[in-house]
Formats: structure tokens, C-alpha cells, sequence
């Protein structure tokens, strides 16, 4: 007899049916059909018609039918809110029960109906739970809080419920300790601000004791919130090294890389030198081998980690290469990862055998992995550069094999070869050649056009080559149509005389007969320079290529160590932080690794320590890309460089081709509507050149005179900008607004190009010159910059109303980032009212405009307040004595002419002062508080 | 481009909405760990589904579906899939997916363990893990998936402990159950769960108290064209079956302790007594369980116990091509090699093949080209060996690939890793008990490349 039986009622009255059987006498009856729901229930079918006459079945002495109605109700309370308030009474009386299997029992399903009728009747059981006598009762209660937290947070604060699962942390029980930790975690995710987990040495010994007790789950838990401390120096962090090892060994391997995770991370404090940092760099590449012996599905969440290990800490797993080696039967998933990794792990001792391997599957059966196998060779001879000619000739013998799709991956890779080391194998061009006919993906004929183009020169007959993609331009891809312009050009400009027809053509092609911008544009830019100077257009079009390497696919040092405190969770799965995918995660505070301690290269994660403005202020100010993109769009963007080498394809060297020779200054052509926002580059000294010299000096004068400036704060944090940081602070200085930038090359390649734009915003505040970065900035290099701004711009109200949307541009991407500028750089210096004036124009502002501020703990004088304020171009206009009280009266004009009129109150003796303010704008009145308070205190 | 494919999904997944009656709740930030469990069998029918939270529809299968229709294969499904909403990790075992829908950021390794987890207790509930048993068992089904997982957290996974909270179905409990209206059901509170031992409940009793451990390797290995290893490895495993009276405090140790460097043990195992003397000493679960798992890669240690002959060549300009292989033993320690096992998927240009074997049985299905031949034991005096001819597809070139041979064996009293148990003892029980241990040498992921 089997439960298979339950679904073979008859369909027509089926529910009918089963109500008689709910409402029979006999309890057997009743409990085969409680079955029977629930078998309808785990295969989709909607039976909550049916809830009344389940929910009579509950008051039962039977525990089987207790917990199928239990796990009835849970399904459907939600949707029959009030007959579920029938089943409290039960519950409340079955949490007094002496059973602890029922108490347990009871309050874990109370929790999991989501009605907020029903939560309130929680509550007092709840609270006997978390104090029962019966651990298992205490640690079904601690998760039963977290559950409770999700339905009504709040609830859950005001009855006290956190303070009692803090409580639990210290229980006697692991059991009940991992529970709590499971439970505070959760809750903490969606209190990211909360220090509910507010880990210190002792509580950090708790943990560490119930590590060994409780189950791998709890392990798991508990691992997990182990890694979220910062211990206070290294002896700490390797003390609590030495107890989290042994987790190395355990069957389970996601307590296994939980505890890798926090190794990683604590490691990092370790000094190199230290005896135990190598005993534990040995330990750590057993248990990475063994999880790759596991599942296929456990494997690949493996390799995804061990791909982000290899590349922080290359040295764990170099000997192991071998076990990264593909067998033919390994699922697709499997192979790619393992495939990535060898690549990875590749060095001049061992690229022979690498190199073989790889031979070896590319002659597989799987296309993408054979093709993943192929652009792998491509890697190794970038990466290992003693490799490169073996690479080369085995890449020749693939493409002798004649398969299609090997050749066109071969000749993809040899164009990146071929930038990577110019001039040296150009006489496998040749064979390459003979291949012609055979490609037809866009990618593989575009690098075969590239390489064409690139030795026109050597290529006896380049322009009949070339002719012979023309015929067919306009069913070609974009990429292969940018390529093929591009060569062409090329062409023409080294052999000019036998080609003046054929760049005729592809000019017209381009310019006349394609819907597609990028190609017009780019066409009618190759037009005009070949027009009006074709010298420079030799020295722009054939200028020299950055070499390429093999650094392009690393993943950022910076998103990698944030990477590395994620281990084992989705976010290392996906190589992205949780803030870029995770839904709900609004509050993720991003983790950084914590500084080594007495070593300079501490000062790497660039958002450690954020000095002045707090972080989530930043993040909420951020805005939407969708936002800015209207006006920024205008910006001529170069496809990101990052990612697989696939990235260094023809489009993107195309872009190189524009952006890097110097184009910039010819940006006055069509499809460029920004020209004020675009860096003019390699112009020789720029007009302007003096100008930020200039500010400097003002700078240095200014001390005196200017306006307050605040210290610079990070604007753009590295991770959100490929390794562009950005931080910066506003100045007003002789009445000159400026913004004053540190940019700082944190990636691994060259930036150049740098351009700036504003969004609209409240005051109209725009560049006033260009971005002046003379030469390309050079990795880990950082430069100092002035920018002048004028309020001359477009003007939308903004909210906050200081907000300032800023996109920067760079040879790899656009970036937008948005800070908030103090209110004082608009306090024009023509801002002193007369007295007359001042009182009429007091009483004249209505009442309701007045706003009134307190400035707490300003111990100053009002002597001192006002020639303070005055340097910041706030006036006074008059100072009374009432009462013992100082008033200051003063005044103050934005650059739009807004009067704003204050009246300061300042007791003697009491650092606190009463601001009033008032103005025929009253919005900007909270503005200027906060540039009161900022002059005020600094 | 993201954004507007994500909305595409978004859109294509209310058209969905709207067909299904079922209604479906988004809880905008419930982290709990697992959502919900889906199981599907190969044809794409959702056959079970259990909700730990607020019901998720089961139309987010569908970004499953599309996955699976991706892959081609089964086996090849990605294990984690993004979707809109949430992501869905999966696992497949015996023709079955188990695809978990989670919402935030949880360790998939913890997710997909879970549901290994929950594959094995089907397996040790109802003898085998298929469709239709769980169809058959669906209540018992629901209520072992309650007790293991509880808002998301597992709660009691060890199958000792849920034997003690829902007992299995027997015949005999069934006929018993239905005679006296007793249920399966356990009212006791399962000692297990909060003991120091959680893994053993009290109260055992046999009256034939015995322990048995099975010493069992695979050999992973690459083997190359020329003969030469290209890697080895051995995977280990200590299983054991315990049925040993009261609390019995076992120690076990080892000829060669040193073979072992990289072990996972049972929670069980003390590991401050292993780090420090080598040996093993534990508090066994009551039954079947695994006591170690170990790993030998240092490529010295691993001996190859079989080495392939092979003579395979297509002809350019022939139709016909050559096959020859032949099996024999190399490293055995005197042992004789049985179950022997050869499988090769042949490259699409052989049409057939016209083979003859010195033993055993042989296949090739022309079809999906794949040959298999049932080679049993190898006798060293007379090794087994497959000749014959290959038809080749006509006008074309020779295939592009090299077939790759598979090879599936058995060797018993071995371990190839040349580990030796010493000796076992019991405290704590008065009790002799009965006491055996057995070796088997495997052929894990063995291959060779021609």
C-alpha cells in the first residue's frame, strides 16, 4: 500500500469528496484524507477550499496528524487569514505542552504563518521558548525570531526579542549558539548598519568553542560570521587561524570553504615572514584538490573559488596543475573552469605540458570547448612569453587540421600574438592567408582583416585581399565593416599610389550607403583627415599600438580582494560583488580585507577607511545610469576593455585606433556634439596650460582670503570604475570656483583620454575649461588637478539641492559617479547688504520663509564667528547686544542672485548658537546651515 | 543589454503568471536560505514541490527548462541559473534534477551539500531514489523534507536522527500501522539532536554486535598515447557499518598512517588525536555511514594496475580503418583485475565496425558510435584483445578527433594505494565484538588516450 494511491482519486468532485472524509468520525479516515490534501498539495494542485475542515483536525492527541496539519496550515494560513486565527489557540496551548517535541514543534510552525493576526499571539510563547529549559526548544525558538523579524520587524524589535538572541550567543549548548548566529546573521542582512553581530575577543572565543561541537551546518554559520571580524593584530588573527584549520578536513565541503574563506581573509594580517603563514599556505592546497574530486556540481562552485585563490595567491596551487587537467567525460561547466584556471597557473615550468594538454583537447568533440582550447594557446603565449613560438607552431599545425571553426579561433588568437609581440612571426601571415576563404565568423574576418591591414606593406597582393571583402560590404557585421575601413585606410596610407580607387570606395560605402553611426562616423573622420592632412593622418592611423597582456583578464586587484571576502557564496560564483546582483541587498556594506599589520601594502582597498563623508550617503546619491545617459551619451564611448581577451577583438582596436592616436582634437566632425566635455590631447601645451598653475598660487594665497575647503573625500571608489579612483573637494577662491581632483590609476593598464561632464543641476555649475590631463596616467599613479567652474550651465533642480551628477570619461569606459558640493562655494563676494536694505528686506520675507538652526559646541566668540564668516563671503551687516545675547545680522548672495538674510544669536558662555534664516527661496536655507556649520567648525 | 534582456524575461514571466492558477508571493527581503525545492524528472514534469517559505511559482522552472534545453545533456544543465528573482541551484541524480530556488546571497556549496543530503535520505528511506518511489512515499516525502530544513535553516539531517522522527515505511509497518491506528510518526523527543554525539542515539541494542569497514580506492587517471601517465590520482573512502550495542568508543589504526595527508572525516573522528598520534577514535554512528574519505595524488604513490595496447588508424583514402586493443594487468600485487569494462566513443566518420573479441561481449551502437566491450577478468596468460575493421564514411577526410578509451575495473583484497589497517579496538562496552575489514581497488575516471 503506497501514498501513490492518493492521487488516483476521480477529478469530478474530488474536493467534495475529500471534505466528507475530513469531517468523518473515524480518526484513520480523517488522517488518510489529511494524506490525501497533502499529496494534492506537493504536486501544485489548490486546496485551500479545503482549510476549515483540515484546521478542525488539529486539536488531535495524534502527532502524525498533528504535523500534516501543521504543514497544511503553513501553506495556506496566508491566503485564509482569519480561519487561521481559529488555529492560535492550539498553538499558544501546545507551547506549554510537556513534551519538548511539541513545544518545538508548535512555535517553529507559528512562525512560518505569515499572518500578521497570528504574530501577535507569538509573541509570549516565543519568549518562554527562548528561555526553555530544553535546548531544542531554545534553538527552534532563536530561528523562530528570525522569522518572526521578516514578517514584522519591528515587532521583533520592541518586544526584545534581539537583546534575548544576543543572549544565546554565550548559551551552553553549540547546537542553540549556531542557531542564534544563523538567526542574527540573517537579521543582520537586512540591517546592515545594526551591529547585531557586534563581535568581540570573548563572544569570538564562544564561537571558536561551539566551531567543534555543533553540527557542519552550524559550522558553516558560524565560519561564515567568523569571517566578518577584523581581529585587533595578527597574533589574534593567527590564534583564531590555528583553530579554524581543522574545519579543512571535514566531509562537508561547503564548511570546507567557509573555512578557506576566513584563512584567506586572515591571512592577509599574517607577515610573510612568519613561520606559520607557510605552514598555512601548504594546508590550504590539500582540501582545494579534494573538493575536486567531488561532484560535478560541487566542482564547479570549486573551481569559480580557486580561479579567484589563483589569482591572489598564486602560490597555494602551482604545483598542482595536473589535478586542473580536463578528462573527456567532465561536464561542459566543468571543463571551461578548469580550463580558465590551467591557463592561469601556466608558467615556464610548466607550460610543456600545458601546452599539450591543450593540444590534446583541441582536438575534442565539444565546439566550445575545442574553441576554448584554442584561444587558451593564444593565453599561454601572451602569458608565457619564452612559450610564444611553440604556441605559434602549435597553433599552425591546428589550422593545417582545416577545421573550420579551429582555424577561426586560431587566427583570433594569432592577431593578439601578433600585438603582443610586433614584428617577430609575421611569416606564418602566409598560411594564414590560404585560410581566407574559410571564414565566416564575423570575429575571425575581422582579425584575418586586421592582420591584413596591419602589414599591408608586407602582403604583396593586401589590396586585392581587401577588395575581396568590399564585394559583399554591406552584409557584413559592423565589426567586420569598421575593420575593414580601418585596413583599408591603412592600406592606402602605405601604399598610396595603387590604392587610391579602392579607399575611394570604402569611404562612400561608409559614409553614403550605411545606417550605421559608428561607420559614418568613423568614415567621414578618416575623410577629412586624409583631406586636410594626410601626414597627420599617417602618424594618427599607424601610430603604435599599446602592446597588449595578459594582465587584461585578470580581475581587478580590488574587486578581487572584496571578491575574496565572499568566498564561497554566490557573488565568488559570479566574480561580482553581492551589491551587483543580489536583490534586497541594498544595505551590503562592502567588505574589504583587512590591512596587513606593520606592512606598507596595507593602503590598497580603497574604501577601508572612507575619511570624511560616510559611505551610504554616497550610494544614495548615486544616480541611476538612465538618469545621466541622456546627456552624457554624447560622449564617444569605446566598448569596455576588460574580460577575456575576446575584448581585445577589431572592434575594440578600432577604438584604439580613435582614441589613442590623438582623434580627440578633431572632435568638431558629426556624431561629436560634446566638444567642450572632450579632452583635447597630445595638443602640445594647451592654451590654458598656465591656468592651473595660476590656482595654485591663488591656492596658496587664498589661505587667507578663500573660502573654506574641505578635505578632499573619495568620490569614485576604484571598484566602481575599472580602477579609476577619484576623490576630490570644492573651492571658492578670489571669486574663482574650482573643483579640486586627485585622480588615481588603481588598474592595472594605462589611462588616457580623460574627459568631464556635469549633469544638469540646481545652480548651473559647469566646467569652465577642459580636463587638463597632459600625459596618459601610468598604473598606481596619481595626479593632482584644478578644475574651473563657472555657474553658466543648464540649471534642473536637484534633489538634495547641492546633488552633482559627474561623468567622467577614460580611454576604457564612462564612468558617473555624484557628490554633494557645499553651499558656500556659490557665496558670491559682492554679498553685503546695506543695514537699510537688511530690515527691509527682513520684514518684507514672510514669516513662513524663516527657519531657525541650532550650531551646538562652537565655542567662539562673535568677533571670531565673523571674521570667520566673512572669509567664506558671509556678511555681517550689523551686531546688537540684547540681553546679554550677541546678534549677529548678516547676509549672503548666491551666484543666481538669491539674497539669503541671517540672524545669529550667540549666548556668551555657551558654545551653542541660534541660526535664523531667511530667505525668498526658503529651500536653500537648510543648504546654508550646513555651510554655517561646516565654516563654523573647521 | 542586460537590463533590457532581464525585462524581456520579466515580461515573459508575467505572460506565464497569468496562465497559472497558482497564486505566487515575492517576499521583497526574506533571506532565507533555501525558497523552495523542486523536483523534476527527465521529460520536464515537475513531479514535488515543497515550499519552506512563501510559495514560489513553480513557472521560475522555466529559466530551468531553457537551461536544460541549452545544455543538451543532462548532465551538462549549469549548476547555478540565474533568473530575475532568484537563482535556482540544482543537482541531478538518478534521472532526477533536485533544483533548489534561493533569493539571496547563500553559499551554493551549502545548497547543493543540502541537497546531496536530501538525495541520500530518500535513498537510505526507501532503498532507492526514483520517481516513483517518491511518488509512492509522498507524504513521508514532505514530512522528511520539513524536518530537515526549517525557514530555509537545516534542521535535522542526520539519517538517524530523522529515522527517529519519521520512520520509515516497511511492509510490515504499514499492516501494523493500519491495524492499530498507530502512525509512523516517532513522539519522542530525538535524543540524538542535542547529545555530544549527535550523530548516534542511545539506547542501541544487538544481540550480534559486529563492525565492518570496507577500504575502497577509485584511480582517477590520464593515461597518454605512448603509455605514460599524464596524472594520477586515487580517491578513498573508509565506509563503515556499525551495529555495535550501547556507546562504544572505537579507535582504529592504520600500517602506514602517513598515506594519509589529505583526509575529510565524519564529524565523528576526534582530529586533535589524529593530528597528534595518527590515529582514528571515534564514537560511530549506529549503521552504514562513511568514516573517512581520503586523497593520494603524489604520482609515485599511485601504481597503475592496467595498461591498454592500442593500434587505431584511419586511412585517408581507404574506407576501411584499423582497430586493436588489448587490455593487461601491470601493477596488481599478484591480484587478479575482474569487471574489466572498455568504452570508447568512436569519432562520427566510423559508419560501423566489425570487431572480434578473445573474450566477452562487445557492442557498437552506430547510432551514437558508441563501442563497449565486456572484457571480465584478465587473465594474464591469455590477454583479452578486440580486433577488427573500422567502414568509414567514404570521401571523407580522416575524423578530426582521437577516441578516447575508457576503462571500468575492479581489483579485490587491494588497496592500490598500498594502505593497511593495524588494528581495532572498542572501550567503553564490554562486549567482543565481531571485527572485519575488506579492501577493493576501483577504476574511477580512467582514461586513455589514443
Amino acid at each position: 500500500m503506497t501514498d501513490s494511491k492518493y492521487f488516483t482519486t476521480t477529478k469530478k468532485g474530488e474536493i467534495f469528496e475529500l471534505k466528507a472524509e475530513l469531517n468523518s468520525d473515524k480518526k484513520e479516515k480523517k488522517k488518510e484524507a489529511v494524506k490525501k490534501v497533502i499529496a494534492s498539495m506537493t504536486v501544485g494542485k489548490d486546496v485551500s477550499a479545503l482549510f476549515p475542515d483540515v484546521v478542525n483536525c488539529m486539536q488531535t492527541d495524534n502527532l502524525e496528524l498533528k504535523k500534516l496539519v501543521y504543514l497544511y496550515l503553513m501553506n495556506y494560513a496566508k491566503s485564509q487569514p482569519d480561519m487561521a486565527i481559529m488555529a492560535v489557540n492550539t498553538f499558544v496551548k501546545d507551547c506549554e505542552d510537556p513534551n519538548p517535541l511539541i513545544r518545538a514543534l508548535a512555535v517553529r510552525t507559528m512562525g512560518c504563518i505569515r499572518v500578521d493576526k497570528i504574530t501577535e499571539y507569538l509573541c509570549e510563547p516565543l519568549r518562554k521558548c527562548l528561555k526553555d529549559e530544553d535546548p531544542y526548544v531554545r534553538k527552534t525558538a532563536a530561528v523562530c525570531v528570525a522569522k518572526l523579524h521578516d514578517i514584522n520587524a519591528q515587532l521583533v524589535e520592541d518586544q526584545g526579542f534581539l537583546d534575548t538572541l544576543k543572549d544565546l550567543i554565550s548559551d551552553s549548548n553549540p547546537m542553540v549558539v549556531a542557531n542564534a548566529v544563523a538567526a542574527l546573521s540573517e537579521i543582520a542582512e537586512s540591517h546592515p548598519s545594526s551591529n547585531l553581530l557586534d563581535l568581540n575577543p570573548q563572544s569570538i572565543n564562544k564561537l571558536l568553542t561551539a566551531l567543534n561541537e555543533c553540527t557542519e551546518w552550524g559550522q558553516i554559520f558560524i565560519l561564515d560570521c567568523l569571517a566578518n571580524y577584523m581581529p585587533k593584530d595578527d597574533r589574534e588573527a593567527q590564534s583564531i587561524c590555528e583553530r579554524v584549520t581543522p574545519r579543512l578536513s571535514h566531509a562537508n565541503s561547503a564548511v570546507v570553504l567557509s573555512a578557506v574563506k576566513v584563512l584567506m581573509k586572515f591571512m592577509e594580517m599574517l607577515s610573510k615572514d612568519l613561520d606559520y603563514y607557510g605552514t598555512l599556505l601548504k594546508k590550504l592546497a590539500p582540501p582545494l584538490v579534494t573538493l575536486l574530486s567531488a561532484e560535478p556540481e560541487l566542482q564547479y562552485v570549486a573551481l569559480r573559488n580557486i580561479n579567484l585563490i589563483v589569482q591572489k595567491r598564486p602560490e597555494i596551487l602551482k604545483h598542482e596543475m595536473k589535478v586542473f587537467f580536463v578528462k573527456y567525460n567532465d561536464p561542459i561547466y566543468v571543463k571551461l573552469e578548469k580550463l580558465d584556471i590551467m591557463i592561469r597557473l601556466a608558467s615556464q615550468a610548466n607550460i610543456a605540458q600545458v601546452l599539450a594538454e591543450l593540444k590534446e583537447y583541441a582536438t575534442e568533440v565539444d565546439v566550445d570547448f575545442v574553441r576554448k582550447a584554442v584561444r587558451a594557446i593564444g593565453r599561454c603565449a601572451i602569458k608565457v612569453e619564452q612559450s610564444a613560438e611553440r604556441c605559434v607552431s602549435t597553433l599552425l599545425d591546428l589550422i593545417q587540421t582545416k577545421v573550420n571553426y579551429v582555424v577561426q579561433e586560431a587566427i583570433v588568437v594569432i592577431k593578439d600574438i601578433f600585438r603582443k609581440y610586433p614584428n617577430k612571426y609575421e611569416s606564418v601571415i602566409a598560411t594564414l592567408c590560404e585560410n581566407l576563404d574559410s571564414l565566416d565568423e564575423p570575429e575571425a574576418r575581422a582579425a584575418m582583416i586586421w592582420i591584413v591591414g596591419e602589414y599591408a606593406e608586407r602582403i604583396d597582393n593586401a589590396d586585392e585581399l581587401l577588395e575581396s571583402f568590399l564585394e559583399g560590404f554591406h552584409d557584413e557585421s559592423t565589426q567586420v565593416q569598421l575593420q575593414l575601413l580601418t585596413a583599408i585606410v591603412k592600406l592606402f596610407l602605405k601604399k598610396p599610389t595603387e590604392t587610391q580607387e579602392l579607399v575611394q570606395q570604402v569611404l562612400s560605402l561608409a559614409t553614403q550607403d550605411s545606417d550605421n553611426p559608428d561607420l559614418r562616423d568613423r568614415g567621414y573622420i578618416y575623410w577629412r583627415l586624409l583631406s586636410t592632412d594626410p601626414v597627420a593622418a599617417k602618424e594618427v592611423v599607424l601610430a603604435e599600438k599599446p602592446l597588449i597582456s595578459e594582465e587584461t583578464d585578470l580581475i581587478e586587484p580590488t574587486l578581487l580582494d572584496e571578491l575574496i571576502c565572499y568566498i564561497g557564496t554566490l557573488a565568488s560564483v559570479y566574480h561580482k560583488p553581492p551589491t551587483a546582483f543580489v536583490e534586497g541587498s541594498r544595505g551590503i556594506v562592502h567588505k574589504s580585507l583587512p590591512p596587513r599589520t606593520g606592512s606598507s601594502e596595507s593602503a590598497e582597498s580603497p574604501d577601508a577607511a572612507p575619511s570624511g563623508a560616510p559611505p551610504s550617503e554616497q550610494a544614495a546619491v548615486i544616480p541611476t545610469q538612465g538618469d545621466l545617459l541622456g546627456d552624457l551619451l554624447n560622449l564617444d564611448l569605446g566598448p569596455p576593455v576588460s574580460g577575456p581577451p575576446v575584448a581585445t577583438s577589431s572592434v575594440q582596436m578600432g577604438a584604439v585606433d580613435l582614441l589613442g592616436g590623438g582623434l580627440d582634437s578633431l572632435m568638431g566632425g558629426p556624431g561629436f556634439t560634446a566638444p567642450s566635455a572632450v579632452m583635447p590631447a597630445n595638443l602640445g601645451p594647451p592654451p590654458s596650460g598656465g591656468l592651473g598653475d595660476l590656482f595654485d598660487l591663488a591656492g596658496g594665497v587664498g589661505a587667507l582670503s578663500g573660502s573654506h575647503v574641505a578635505p578632499k573625500t573619495v568620490w569614485l571608489p576604484a571598484m566602481k570604475a575599472k580602477g579609476l579612483e577619484i576623490s576630490g573637494t570644492f573651492s571658492r577662491q578670489v571669486g574663482a570656483i574650482s573643483m579640486d581632483l586627485l585622480l588615481t590609476n588603481k588598474a592595472l593598464q594605462v589611462m588616457s583620454d580623460f574627459a568631464i561632464q556635469f549633469n544638469r543641476n540646481s545652480f548651473g555649475l559647469a566646467p569652465a575649461a577642459p580636463l587638463q590631463i597632459h600625459a596618459p596616467l601610468a598604473p598606481n599613479q596619481t595626479v593632482e588637478i584644478s578644475l574651473p567652474l563657472n555657474t553658466v550651465g543648464s540649471v534642473m533642480k536637484m534633489d538634495p539641492l547641492n546633488n552633482l551628477q559627474v561623468a567622467v570619461k577614460n580611454n576604457i569606459d564612462v564612468f558617473y559617479f555624484s557628490t554633494l558640493y557645499p553651499l558656500h562655494i556659490l557665496f558670491v563676494e559682492d554679498g553685503k547688504m546695506e543695514r537699510q536694505m537688511f530690515l527691509a528686506t527682513w520684514k518684507d520675507i514672510p514669516n513662513e520663509n524663516e527657519a531657525q538652526f541650532q550650531i551646538k559646541d562652537c565655542p567662539l566668540s562673535a568677533d571670531a564667528v565673523s571674521s570667520k564668516l566673512q572669509g567664506s563671503n558671509i556678511f555681517t551687516v550689523a551686531k546688537r547686544n540684547v540681553e546679554g545675547q550677541d546678534m549677529l545680522y548678516q547676509s549672503l548672495k548666491l551666484t543666481n542672485g538669491i539674497w539669503v538674510l541671517a540672524e545669529l544669536r550667540i549666548q556668551p558662555g555657551s558654545p551653542s548658537f541660534t541660526l535664523s534664516l531667511k530667505c525668498r527661496a526658503p529651500e536653500v536655507s537648510q543648504y546654508v546651515y550646513q555651510a554655517y556649520e561646516t565654516i563654523l567648525k573647521n | 543589454m542586460a537590463i533590457l534582456f532581464s525585462r524581456i524575461k520579466l515580461l515573459h514571466y508575467r505572460v506565464l503568471l497569468g496562465r497559472q492558477s497558482v497564486s505566487s508571493t515575492w517576499t521583497p527581503l526574506g533571506s532565507t536560505m533555501i525558497h523552495s525545492l523542486f523536483l523534476i524528472n527527465s521529460s520536464g514534469d515537475i513531479f514535488l514541490e515543497k515550499h519552506w517559505k512563501s510559495v514560489v511559482s513553480r513557472s521560475v522552472c522555466d529559466y530551468f527548462f531553457e537551461a536544460q534545453e541549452r545544455a543538451t545533456e543532462a548532465e551538462n544543465v549549469p549548476p547555478v541559473i540565474p533568473t530575475p528573482h532568484h537563482y535556482l541551484l540544482n543537482v541531478y541524480r538518478h534521472k532526477i534534477f533536485f533544483v533548489a530556488v534561493i533569493q539571496t546571497e547563500v553559499p551554493p556549496l551549502f545548497v547543493i551539500e543540502f541537497l546531496h543530503r536530501v538525495v541520500d535520505t530518500f535513498q537510505d528511506y526507501f532503498g532507492v531514489c526514483s520517481e516513483v518511489v517518491i511518488k509512492d512515499n509522498v507524504v513521508v516525502v514532505y514530512e522528511v523534507l520539513e524536518e530537515m530544513l526549517d525557514n530555509g535553516f537545516p534542521l535535522a539531517t542526520e539519517s538517524n536522527i530523522l529515522k527517529e522522527l519519521i520512520k520509515p515505511p516497511t511492509i510490515l509497518r504499514t499492516v501494523v500501522n493500519t491495524i492499530t491506528g498507530s502512525t509512523n510518526v516517532g513522539d519522542q523527543l530525538p535524543t540524538g539532536q542535542l547529545s555530544v554525539v549527535p550523530w548516534r542515539r542511545t539506547g542501541v541494542k544487538y544481540t550480534n554486535n559486529e563492525a565492518y569497514f570496507d577500504v575502497i580506492e577509485e584511480i582517477d587517471a590520464i593515461i597518454d598515447k605512448s603509455g605514460s601517465t599524464i596524472t594520477a590520482e586515487i580517491q578513498g573512502v573508509i565506509d563503515a557499518c556499525v551495529k555495535l550495542t550501547g556507546m562504544p568508543d572505537l579507535t582504529l589504526s592504520f600500517m602506514n598512517p602517513r598515506l594519509l595527508d589529505d583526509v575529510s572525516f565524519h564529524p565523528c573522528v576526534r582530529f586533535k588525536r589524529w593530528e597528534s598520534e595518527r590515529i582514528l577514535s571515534f564514537i560511530p554512528p549506529d549503521g552504514n555511514f562513511r568514516l573517512l574519505s581520503y586523497h593520494v595524488s603524489a604520482q609515485n604513490l599511485v601504481a597503475i594496475p592496467v595498461y591498454v595496447k592500442h593500434n587505431i588508424s584511419f586511412r585517408d583514402s581507404s574506407s576501411l580503418g584499423r582497430f586493436e586493443i588489448t587490455v593487461g594487468p601491470k601493477q596488481t600485487m599478484g591480484k587478479t583485475v575482474e569487471g574489466v569494462m572498455v568504452t570508447s566513443q568512436m569519432p562520427k566518420g566510423v559508419l560501423n565496425m566489425s570487431l572480434t573479441p578473445s573474450q566477452g561481449m562487445h557492442t557498437f551502437d552506430p547510432v551514437t558510435k558508441l563501442l563497449s566491450w565486456d572484457v571480465g577478468k584478465i587473465n594474464p596468460q591469455k590477454l583479452p584483445s578486440l580486433k577488427g575493421t573500422m567502414s568509414l564514411q567514404a570521401g571523407t577526410s580522416k575524423p578530426d578527433e582521437n577516441p578516447t578509451i575508457n576503462l571500468q575495473f575492479k581489483i579485490q583484497q587491494l588497496a592500490i594505494s598500498g594502505l593497511k589497517v593495524n588494528r581495532l579496538d572498542m572501550y567503553g562496552e564490554k562486549y567482543k565484538p565481531f571485527k572485519g575489514i575488506k579492501y577493493m581497488t576501483k577504476a574511477g575516471k580512467f582514461q586513455v588516450r589514443t
